[in-house]
């Protein structure tokens, strides 16, 4: 696909997200805004998958492990066609589908369920060594968060995938900087991130993370690396497209309000 | 009716215990604005520490500080803090460590955010632990006396909270007494016991079952560990017939302890309400109601066992 037609997505995306929330009235804004884009390139330019088929056993697996934020991969799946863009209205309430934090029991188009953060690279892993013990040439893709990085699991599995070669594991990098109550360094600092990883034997790369073009280059580069994973760290900002949610904590895990939504779809709009 | 959270009161009574006693230090992991350990952050920066998502390390540096002297208040929300059962069984429970576990948003009653936030495991997990005290207050009165007893106890305690509102249903004078559960009402028919939140609709359920002629004795169980086997015993002796009720799973909680009791007395007969499955996302109305913790269920559960 395009990159302008991934930008068309991504922008009809975001006011998804946002008619979702205010529809829903609780969820989580922030995060959700800041890896919409690395979802709608995965999901419409480089991943292997078949909406009709979702449980193909060749297709490139997807875990979601800042669960918190599925509002962007719902979006992303409905669009894609697993499910009715309707549904999306359903979000958080009674009997739904669409549970606050992803369910692949109720929506088995999720590759797994999530929502205790720093478990999902670790479920990726497995799926990764999984491919590989079974000598299937899928891939599998990882979106993990900043503040999610001080949880112990995640350099647990850091340590392992490279141990075991796992060339077909990408992890990217959500790091819009701000997790729950303040500034990921105030809380507790990451840095030197990249070098972390690097010294876990990671094969790292840096981009933009609101840049199409740089996205796709970083998946294909992940792509062609042999013999170790690769962890794409994204700078990104936090609430993206909605410039009184940027950067700020407060709208880590709030829900606008009808008219903060109906602000934030304008100027989601009036973008290029 | 006051209506305040049970957290919301924790939060508060909180910053005047840590006045009250230097030693009182509180760890939290990037949930300080929920757990209302904000409160005590603000006051008392030098003795509050944040951990970061990182609830393993908060549960093991919380009994290191145990070790050295200190009252750790360790918090977070109940399913990511005792999500961490194994640090908690090593390095607090076998370790002798005197740290205070404060587990919020337990229950379905969160709501919204699902499964995957609410603590529904949580008092079972704990209950298996030697020497672990478990406590839930049901309103916001009790949460303070219950805080300040906690203060003093020496070993470690959970301390299990509400995200939502709760109603009043103790008396501004009322007093904590570890172990012992509070008859709310009396009731020759049968016995209520219920724990948390949810004491409130099961006074209403009691409510509903007097319209029916149905007399019901209404027991509030704050302390589920060690549960007050005299006022089991009194219920399983007298009418024999016992409801039990939470908002945590069906397994191992306050049913089940109340179960052990009667199966070693051999005497009485029991019903649990609890959450059987893993729940889901909606308005806490509409979970209470579909997972039976309304008061109508409640009273149902009650007619039932008396026609059994
Ligand atoms: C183990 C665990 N602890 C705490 C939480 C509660 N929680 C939900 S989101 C969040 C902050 C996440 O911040 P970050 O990881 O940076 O995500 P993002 O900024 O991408 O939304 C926290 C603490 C959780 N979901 N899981």
């Amino acid at each position: 696909m395009e990159i302008s037609d991934l930008k068309a997505i991504a922008k009809e995306l975001r006011v998804d997200i946002i008619r979702m929330l205010v529809e829903a009235g609780s969820g989580h804004p922030g995060g959700s805004l800041s890896c919409i884009d690395m979802l709608v390139t995965l999901f419409f330019h480089k991943m292997r998958h078949r909406p009709h088929e979702p449980t193909w056993p060749d297709r490139d697996r997807f875990v979601l492990s800042k669960g918190h934020c599925v509002p962007a991969l719902y979006a992303v799946l409905a669009k894609a066609g697993y499910f009715a863009r309707e549904e999306l209205a359903t979000l958080r309430k009674l009997n739904s589908r669409l549970q606050g934090h992803p369910d692949r029991h109720r929506l088995p188009c999720l590759e797994t369920s999530t929502g205790s953060l720093g478990q999902g690279l670790s479920l990726a892993l497995g799926m990764a060594l999984a491919g590989k013990t079974a000598q299937k040439d899928y891939r599998v893709y990882c979106v993990i968060s900043d503040g999610e990085c001080q949880a112990g699991q995640v350099w647990e599995a850091s340590m392992a995938a490279p141990k075991f070669r796992l060339d077909n594991l990408c992890a990217l990098l959500d790091y819009n900087k701000i997790q729950l109550s303040g500034a990921v360094k105030n809380i507790m600092d990451l840095e030197p991130l990249l070098d972390k990883w690097r010294a876990f034997n990671w094969h790292t790369l840096e981009i933009d993370g609101h840049d199409f073009a740089a996205i796709i280059r970083a998946l294909d580069e992940a792509e062609k690396t042999k013999g170790r994973p690769t962890l794409i760290l994204c700078q990104t900002i936090k609430g993206k497209g909605v410039s009184f949610m940027e950067g700020k904590w407060e709208w880590h895990g709030k829900a606008p309000n009808r008219e903060e939504g109906e602000r934030a779809i304008q100027e989601i709009l009036a973008q290029s | 009716m006051g209506a305040k959270a049970t957290r919301v009161a924790f939060g508060e009574a909180l910053v005047r215990l840590g006045s009250e006693n230097p030693d009182i230090v509180v760890l939290d992991a990037d949930l300080s604005k929920s757990t209302m350990t904000e409160y005590f952050a603000r006051k008392y920066p030098g003795r509050f520490f944040d951990l970061g998502i990182a609830e393993g390390n908060m549960v093991g540096t919380g009994a290191g500080m145990a070790l050295a002297g200190k009252i750790p208040f360790i918090c977070s929300f109940a399913c990511f803090v005792i999500g961490r059962f194994e640090q908690i069984r090593m390095s607090i429970a076998y370790s002798r460590a005197n740290v205070k576990i404060v587990g919020t948003h337990a229950g379905i009653g969160i709501g919204e955010d699902g499964y995957s936030q609410m603590a529904l495991e949580d008092i079972a997990l704990m209950r298996s632990l030697p020497n672990m005290a478990v406590i839930q207050p049901a309103d916001a009165v009790e949460t303070e006396r219950a805080l300040e007893y906690i203060v003093t106890h020496q070993g470690p305690v959970f301390f299990r909270l509400m995200r939502q509102k709760t109603d009043d249903i103790n008396p501004p004078d009322y007093q904590f007494r570890f172990g012992k559960g509070v008859i709310l009402r009396r009731g020759k028919d049968v016995s209520l016991m219920a724990t948390g939140g949810v004491v409130a609709n099961t006074l209403k359920a009691a409510d509903i079952l007097g319209q029916k002629g149905v007399a019901a004795q209404v027991v509030n169980v704050p302390t589920i560990k060690p549960v007050d086997r005299e006022l089991i015993a009194e219920a399983a002796f007298s009418h024999g017939k016992i409801i039990t009720v939470e908002d945590h799973g069906i397994t191992g909680g306050l049913g089940s302890a109340v179960s052990e009791v009667l199966s070693e007395l051999g005497r009485g007969r029991i019903k649990r309400v609890a959450v059987e499955d893993f729940a889901e996302s909606g308005d806490a109305e509409g979970l209470y109601r579909k997972y039976g913790l309304s008061e109508d269920n409640i009273a149902r559960k009650a007619l039932e066992l008396l026609q059994d």
